[in-house]
C-alpha cells in the first residue's frame, strides 16, 4: 500500500506527460487527477490505521532498491513510516488530489497558450512534484531525502516557469532554483558532517548515535565545533531555503508567477513547509544543539515579524498569501526550534489547510476577474463570486485565529488557525523565549490586519478599476468550488479534532508519535523553575533502561483504550479532568532518540508549561487579532481615504516595506552584479591575459609561426602527413597484435 | 579467446585501414558507405566489450583478459583490463556509434573524417587497456594526431589556432611524462604497469636547487606525470585549451574531447600517480584539492558570462572535472568511487550537451547564445532533451550527475572542510549559469524571424539522445551498476596508498632526527 501511495503519482506524471498524445489531453488529466485520489485515500488509510506503538521504535521500513553503495556509504530507496511521515502524506496527497481537481477549471483556458496543449504538461509536472514531495517524507535516509529535495526544487522550477514565454516568469523560475541552491549548499555539508561523525547516512543510525554525536567535537572550517550544533546549523540551512526563511525568503514572492493551483500546492501547503519538516524529523540532533535551536527561533520569530510587515502594503493578491505564507512558516520554525515538534506539525497541518484553500480561493477571484491581481481593482466582489466569498471568509477566520477563548471543551474551540497557532505563541511564552513571544503576538496582529485587508478590498466596497472586467466577473465552476469546500472543513475542524495528539500532554502526544512517557511527579504553580529538578528526578527514579521499558508498557496498554477510540470519536471526552494544567498529572517524555517518530528530550518540559502559562498570554493572540480586524475595518470599510493620506504622510516607512525590505536590490547589489563582474574579470584578465599571455608566452610565440607553416600549406599536406604518420602507426601494432605473439 | 581485448581494440583501425584501402571517389554512396561501415564497425565493437564486462569478476582486484606478448626491441605488448579500466572502455565503445550518427550530415572529406574517429576510437581504448608504459605513452600520444585533425581539417573559423594550441599544451605536458617514464625504467628495470604499481620508488627527501624536496624520488615522477595529466583534465590554471578546442571543434569531436579524451587525464592518476607515487600523491594532495576547488568556482563563474553555448560548456566541463581531480585526492573510497563515477557520468552528461548544442548549430549555423530563444515554441522535444541534461549537469539527484558530485564532496568533507566548503558552493554556480544558458536558448516566446521556421529533432536526433538519456537516469537511480565494479578494486588501490603513505609518515621523523 505504500509503494502504491508513492509511485501512483509517479506512474501518473509518466504517462500523462508522454502519453497524452496518444490518449489525448482529458484523459491525461483524468489519469493523473484519479492516481492522486486513490494515493490521498490510502494516505488517510494509513493515517488513521497506524499505529505507532505496533513497531519496534515506533516506526518500520520497507526497502525498495539499492541506491548509492560506497565503502561504508550505503544507502537505499526505502520508505520509513512513522507518524511524521504519515502526518505529511494525508497533507500531501490530500491538497496534491484537491489541486489536481481545481486545475480542471482554472487551467482550462490559457491566453498564454493559443494553440499549444499545455493542459497535460501541467498535470504531469503538478504529479511529478507530489512525487518528489513523496519521496521526501518518506525517505529513511538524508540522501533521499535530499532527492526528494531537490526533486521538488526542478517541480518547482518547472511550474513557476509554466508560462515560458513571459520573462519575468523564467526570471522567477530561475531565481527560485538558485536560492535554494544555496539553501542545498547547506544542506548538503550538513549532511556530509553527518556522515564524518556516524560514519552513515540513515536516520536509524543517526538518531541511536546522537548522544555520541552531541559529545564529538568537529572541526569546520576555521574552528572546532560542536558536531551536534553544526550540523543542526548547516541543515537548517537548507531548511531556510526550502521554507523562505529571512535572508533565503527572496523567491518566495517571485514564485508566484506560477499558475495559482501551484502556488496552492507547492508555495504554500506543501514543499515549503518541507524546511520544518526537516527540522522535526531530525529532532534527536535538534535536542543536542540549544545554540542552534536557539538560532532557529530567533530566525523564525523574525522573518514571521519581517513577512507580516511587507504583507501589510502588497497590492498583489497572491504576494499578499504568498508573504503571510513566509510568516505562518515562520511561526512553525519558532515551534520546531523551541523543541515542541508535534505543535510544529500541527501548524503546518492545519496551515496546509487554510493557506491551500485562500490561495484556491484567490485563484478563484483571478479566474473570475480575467487574470486581474491587482486588488486595487478589485471591490465589491462578494455578490458576483459568493461562494468564493465564503470560502475566503472562513479561510481567513482560520489563518487570523477566531476562536472563543478560554472555552475548553476538550478541546479549544475554535477555526484551525486558533487552536495551533495560539499553541505556538503559549510555547513561546511557556519556553521563556521573550523576543520569540511578542514577534509573534505582533505578527498575529499584522496577519490578522493584511487578511482582512484582503477581504474588505477584494469583496467589500464599490468595484473599481476596469468596468467591463466587473461586468463579466463571475462565479467559479463547480469543480473548483468543490475543493474549496472540502479544504473550508479542514480549516475549520482541523484544528479541533487534531488537537490532542499534537498539543495535547505528553501522554497523547507520545501514544501519536510512538514516543514512551511517564507520569511526572506534582507539577505545581512555579513551573518554570521546578521542571528541570522535577523532570530530573523522575528520571533518576526510574533509571535510564527501566523508565523506558516501563513506559512502553504503558503506551500498549493504553492503546487500545485511548489512542483507538479516540481516533474514532474525534477526542470527545477527554479523561480526567483537563483545567488548564491544574491539578492534572503531568507527564514527560522519557524516550531516547531514535525511539518514536520525534525526540523530545525529558528536560524539555515545554509541551507541559505551555498549557499552564497566563491567562493573559493565552488572551493576548486573540486580542492582536481583534485590533488587527479592527484597523483594517476602520482603514478600508469606514474610512477608506485613511490608508493613502498614512501612506503619503510616512512615505520612507511605506516604501520600505512595500519595496520588501529592499532585500532584491541588496541581493542583485552584493550577490548578482559581483559574480557577474567576477566572471567576466577572471574570463578575460585571467585566462586570456595571465593564463594564456603568460604562462604559455612561450608557445603563444610559437603558434602563430606553425599557423602561417600550416596557411602557406594550401593543399592541406601537412595533414596529409599527419595522416600517414598515424596510420603508420595503427598499422605496425595492428601487425604485431595479430603476428607478433606467435613469431 | 584470449586476445578479446586486442579485437575491440583494433576492430576500428581495421575498419580504418579498409576504408582508406579499398573506398574509392567521394561521391554521395562513397560517403554513405563510409559512414555505414564506421557505423558497423563501432557497433561491433560495442557488442565486443559486452562480452568484455560479462566475463569480468569484479571481486578479482587484478588485472583481467590480460595479453602479454612479445613486441618489437625487447617491448612487451601487454594488455589487460581492471575494476578501474573497464568502465571507460565500455563509456568509449557504447559512445563511439552515437558519435558516428551524430555527424550524418557532414560532407567534406566524409571518408577521412571516418578514418579519424575510427583511430581515434583504437588509440583511446588502448589507453585504457595498456599495461605496458610504452604501449600506453604510444597510445596516448598518437591519440592527439587524430583529434588534432578533426579539429584542424572540420573545425570552425579559428580551427588551426585551435587545433595548434590544443596540440602544443597536451604534447608539452606529455614530454615530461616520457622523461619520468624513463627514469622509471632506470629505476625498475622494467615497464611493465602491474609490476610498477607494487614498484617503491625512492622517497628520500633530497634537495633541488636549494630546495627540499619532501618525498624525494617520488615527487618528482608524480609533478612529471602530474604535468601531462592536468593539461589532459584539463585542471585550472592550464585549461585554457579546452574552450578554444570545443569553439573550433566539429560537434562530434567536441563530444569525443569531452566524454572521452579528458577521462584520460582522470585515469592516469588512478593508474599511475596513486598506486606508482603513493607518497608523492601524498606530498602533493593539498595541492591538488585547492586547484580543484579553485577551477569550480572560477570556471564556474567564467560560464557565467560566456556567449558561446559551446565555451560555457566546455567551462562547465573543467569544472566538473574539478570534482573528479578533488574525489581522486582525498584517497579514500567515496572519493576514488565518486571521481570514477563522475568521469563516466560526466561522459554521458556532456557529450549529451554538445549534441544538443550540434542539433541547433546544424539548423541555425551559429553558436551565439543571443542568435536563439523561445526554440520550446517549435522544438518541444528539443526542450525537453535539453532540460534533462541541464538538470544532470547542475547534479540533479536521481540522474548520474549527483552521485559523483555527491560522492566526492562527501569524500573532500572528510579530508579537509574549507576545499569541501569552497566546492560546495560550485552546485550553486552551476545551477546559475545552466539554468541560464537554457532560458536563454529554450525559454521565452520565439521572437527572432530567423528562428521562426526552425524544426524540432529529426528520427535520428531522438534515436542518438536516447541511449543517453537512458543511461544518465539508470546510473542515477541505480548507481550499484556501476560501484558494484569498481568498488573492489577501488577499495584494493585505496588500501594499497594508504599502506604505502603510513609507511612513509613515521620514517619522516626518525630521518630527520638521525641528521
Amino acid at each position: 500500500m505504500e509503494q502504491i501511495i508513492l509511485f501512483a503519482p509517479l506512474v501518473g506524471a509518466i504517462i500523462g506527460g508522454f502519453g497524452w498524445k496518444f490518449m489525448g489531453e482529458t484523459a491525461a488529466q483524468w489519469l493523473t487527477t484519479s492516481l492522486l485520489f486513490l494515493a490521498a485515500i490510502l494516505s488517510w488509510v494509513v493515517f488513521l490505521t497506524f499505529d505507532a506503538s505496533a513497531h519496534a521504535n515506533g516506526y518500520y521500513t520497507i526497502d525498495i532498491l539499492r541506491w548509492i553503495q560506497s565503502g561504508t556509504l550505503d544507502t537505499s530507496w526505502a520508505i520509513r513510516m512513522d507518524r511524521l511521515t504519515a502526518t505529511m502524506l494525508i497533507v500531501i496527497n490530500t491538497v496534491s488530489a484537491l489541486v489536481h481537481l481545481y486545475s480542471f477549471g482554472y487551467m482550462a483556458h490559457d491566453e498564454q497558450f493559443p494553440d499549444t496543449p499545455y493542459k497535460a504538461r501541467f498535470f504531469a509536472y503538478l504529479s511529478f512534484f507530489t512525487f518528489a514531495m513523496l519521496m521526501l517524507v518518506t525517505a529513511d535516509n538524508l540522501v533521499q531525502m535530499f532527492f526528494g529535495w531537490e526533486g521538488v526544487g526542478v517541480a518547482s522550477y518547472l511550474l513557476i516557469g509554466f508560462y515560458y514565454k513571459k520573462p519575468s516568469a523564467n526570471a522567477a523560475a530561475i531565481k527560485a532554483f538558485v536560492v535554494n541552491r544555496v539553501g542545498d549548499f547547506g544542506f548538503a555539508l550538513g549532511i556530509f558532517a553527518i556522515f564524518f561523525v556516524t560514519g552513515s547516512i540513515n536516520f536509524d543510525v543517526i538518531f541511536t548515535e546522537a548522544h555520541h554525536i552531541s559529545e564529538t567535537t568537529l572541526h569546520f572550517l576555521w574552528r572546532d565545533w560542536n558536531a551536534a550544533e553544526i550540523i543542526a546549523f548547516l541543515l537548517f540551512v537548507g531548511a531556510m531555503g526550502k521554507s523562505a526563511q529571512l535572508i533565503l525568503h527572496t523567491w518566495l514572492p517571485d514564485a508566484m508567477e506560477g499558475p495559482t493551483p501551484v502556488s496552492a500546492l507547492i508555495h504554500a501547503a506543501t514543499m515549503v513547509t518541507a524546511g520544518v519538516f526537516l527540522v522535526c524529523r531530525m529532532s534527536p540532533i535538534m535536542e543536542f544543539a540549544p545554540s542552534a535551536t536557539s538560532f532557529i527561533v530567533f530566525l523564525g520569530a523574525t522573518t514571521a515579524f519581517f513577512a507580516a510587515t511587507v504583507g501589510l502594503v502588497q497590492n498583489d493578491i497572491k504576494r499578499v498569501i504568498a508573504y503571510s505564507t513566509c510568516s505562518q512558516l515562520g511561526y512553525m520554525f519558532v515551534a520546531a526550534g523551541l523543541g515542541v515538534y508535534s505543535v510544529a506539525m500541527f501548524h503546518l497541518l492545519t496551515h496546509a489547510f487554510f493557506k491551500a484553500m485562500l490561495f484556491l480561493g484567490a485563484g478563484s477571484v483571478i479566474h473570475g476577474m480575467h487574470h486581474e491581481q491587482d486588488m486595487r481593482n478589485y471591490g465589491g466582489l462578494r455578490h458576483k463570486l459568493p461562494w468564493t466569498f465564503r470560502a475566503m471568509m472562513i479561510g481567513t477566520l482560520a489563518i487570523t485565529g477566531f476562536g472563543v477563548p478560554l472555552l475548553y471543551l476538550g478541546f479549544p474551540v475554535g477555526f484551525a488557525g486558533f487552536v495551533s497557532k495560539d499553541a505556538i505563541i503559549e510555547s513561546a511564552y511557556a519556553a521563556g523565549d521573550g523576543y520569540a513571544f511578542w514577534m509573534l503576538v505582533i505578527a498575529a496582529l499584522f496577519t490578522s490586519f493584511y487578511s482582512w485587508r484582503l477581504i474588505f478590498l477584494t469583496f467589500y466596497g464599490k468595484p473599481r478599476g476596469d468596468k467591463h472586467t466587473h461586468d463579466h466577473a463571475h462565479e467559479s465552476p463547480k469543480v473548483m468550488l468543490a475543493p474549496l469546500a472540502i479544504l473550508a472543513f479542514g480549516a475549520v475542524f482541523a484544528g479541533m479534532v487534531f488537537y490532542k495528539p499534537f498539543f495535547g500532554n505528553a501522554k497523547y502526544v507520545g501514544q501519536f508519535f510512538g514516543v514512551s512517557y511517564a507520569e511526572q511527579a506534582h507539577h505545581g504553580e512555579g513551573h518554570d523553575d521546578h521542571g528541570d529538578d522535577h523532570g530530573a528526578d523522575a528520571y533518576d527514579d526510574h533509571g535510564d533502561d527501566h523508565a523506558t521499558e516501563e513506559s512502553h508498557d504503558e503506551t500498549a496498554e493504553n492503546h487500545g483504550d485511548a489512542s483507538h477510540n479516540d481516533d474514532a470519536h474525534g477526542y470527545d471526552k477527554p479523561e480526567g479532568s483537563h483545567d488548564d494544567g491544574h491539578g492534572e498529572t503531568h507527564y514527560m517524555f522519557t524516550g531516547q532518540p531514535g525511539q518514536g517518530a520525534i525526540y523530545v528530550a525529558s528536560e524539555n518540559t515545554t509541551l507541559d508549561d505551555a498549557h499552564s502559562v497566563p491567562v493573559w498570554v493565552k488572551l493576548a493572540p486573540f486580542f492582536a487579532m481583534l485590533l488587527g480586524f479592527i484597523t483594517a475595518y476602520i482603514f478600508y470599510i469606514r474610512k477608506p481615504e485613511l490608508p493613502k493620506k498614512l501612506a503619503e504622510q510616512q512615505a520612507p516607512l511605506y516604501n520600505f516595506l512595500l519595496n520588501k525590505w529592499y532585500f532584491d536590490e541588496l541581493y542583485d547589489a552584493i550577490f548578482v552584479k559581483p559574480a557577474m563582474w567576477l566572471g567576466k574579470f577572471l574570463w578575460k584578465k585571467g585566462d586570456t591575459n595571465v593564463i594564456d599571455g603568460g604562462i604559455n608566452g612561450l608557445a603563444m610565440g610559437i603558434i602563430p609561426f606553425l599557423t602561417r607553416l600550416a596557411g602557406r600549406a594550401q593543399s592541406g599536406y601537412v595533414f596529409t602527413y599527419a595522416f600517414a604518420m598515424v596510420i603508420g602507426i595503427a598499422v605496425i601494432l595492428t601487425y604485431f597484435t595479430i603476428t607478433g605473439g606467435y613469431e | 579467446m584470449d586476445n578479446l581485448l586486442s579485437i575491440t581494440t583494433f576492430i576500428p583501425a581495421i575498419a580504418a585501414a579498409i576504408l582508406a584501402l579499398f573506398l574509392r571517389g567521394d561521391d554521395e554512396a562513397a560517403q554513405r558507405n563510409a559512414k555505414w561501415l564506421a557505423v558497423a564497425a563501432t557497433v561491433m565493437t560495442f557488442i565486443v566489450s559486452l562480452f568484455i564486462l560479462a566475463g569480468f569478476d569484479a571481486q578479482d582486484t587484478g588485472f583481467q583478459f590480460v595479453e602479454d606478448r612479445e613486441w618489437i626491441m625487447g617491448l612487451n605488448y601487454k594488455m589487460g583490463v581492471d575494476g578501474i579500466s573497464i568502465l571507460f572502455v565500455m563509456l568509449t565503445t557504447f559512445l563511439m556509434p552515437l558519435v558516428i550518427a551524430s555527424c550524418w550530415n557532414v560532407s567534406t572529406r566524409v571518408k577521412e573524417y571516418m578514418i579519424a574517429f575510427l583511430l581515434l576510437e583504437t588509440l583511446m581504448l588502448g589507453v585504457f587497456m595498456a599495461l605496458d608504459l610504452v604501449l600506453f605513452y604510444l597510445f596516448f600520444e598518437a591519440g592527439l594526431i587524430p583529434m588534432f585533425l578533426i579539429i584542424g581539417v572540420w573545425g570552425g573559423k579559428n580551427r588551426i589556432y585551435a587545433s595548434f594550441k590544443f596540440f602544443l599544451y597536451t604534447f608539452l605536458g606529455s614530454v615530461l611524462m616520457l622523461v619520468a617514464m624513463v627514469a622509471m625504467f632506470a629505476d625498475a628495470g622494467t615497464t611493465d604497469i602491474p609490476t610498477l604499481m607494487n614498484w617503491t620508488f625512492g622517497t628520500e627527501t633530497f634537495s633541488i636547487l636549494g630546495v627540499q624536496l619532501i618525498g624525494g624520488m617520488q615527487t618528482l615522477l608524480w609533478l612529471a606525470f602530474f604535468a601531462s595529466f592536468a593539461v589532459k583534465m584539463p585542471m585550472w590554471p592550464v585549461h585554457t585549451w579546452l574552450p578554444d578546442a570545443h569553439v573550433q571543434a566539429p560537434t562530434a569531436g567536441s563530444v569525443v574531447l569531452a566524454a572521452i579524451l579528458l577521462k584520460m587525464g582522470g585515469y592516469g592518476f588512478l593508474r599511475f600517480s596513486l598506486p606508482m607515487f603513493p607518497v608523492g600523491s601524498a606530498v602533493m594532495a593539498d595541492l591538488v584539492l585547492w586547484m580543484s576547488a579553485i577551477a569550480i568556482v572560477y570556471t564556474s563563474l567564467v560560464a557565467l558570462v560566456q556567449q558561446d553555448m559551446k565555451k560555457l560548456i566546455a567551462y562547465s566541463s573543467v569544472a566538473h572535472m574539478g570534482f573528479v581531480t578533488m574525489g581522486i585526492f582525498t584517497f579514500n573510497q567515496q572519493g576514488l568511487d565518486g571521481a570514477i563515477f563522475q568521469m563516466l557520468s560526466h561522459g554521458f552528461i556532456s557529450g549529451a550537451l554538445f549534441l544538443c548544442v550540434g542539433v541547433i548549430y546544424d539548423r541555425m549555423h551559429t553558436r551565439e547564445i543571443d542568435a536563439y530563444g523561445g526554440l520550446v515554441n517549435r522544438m518541444p522535444a528539443y526542450a525537453l532533451v535539453f532540460m534533462f541534461f541541464t538538470m544532470a549537469n547542475v547534479g540533479l539527484p536521481g540522474t548520474s550527475g549527483f552521485v559523483g558530485e555527491f560522492l566526492t564532496l562527501m569524500a573532500a568533507f572528510q579530508v579537509n572542510t574549507w576545499v569541501a566548503a569552497v566546492a560546495t558552493t560550485g552546485v550553486i554556480f552551476s545551477a546559475a549559469y545552466a539554468l541560464w544558458l537554457y532560458r536563454r536558448v529554450v525559454m521565452g516566446d520565439l521572437i527572432k524571424e530567423s528562428l521562426k521556421s526552425i524544426t524540432d529533432m529529426t528520427p535520428r536526433e531522438r534515436f542518438i539522445f536516447a541511449p543517453l538519456v537512458v543511461m544518465t537516469l539508470l546510473l542515477g537511480v541505480y548507481p550499484s551498476l556501476v560501484t558494484d565494479i569498481i568498488g573492489p578494486s577501488v577499495a584494493a588501490l585505496v588500501d594499497h596508498v594508504e599502506a604505502a603513505q603510513s609507511a612513509f609518515a613515521p620514517t619522516t621523523p626518525t630521518a630527520a632526527a638521525s641528521h
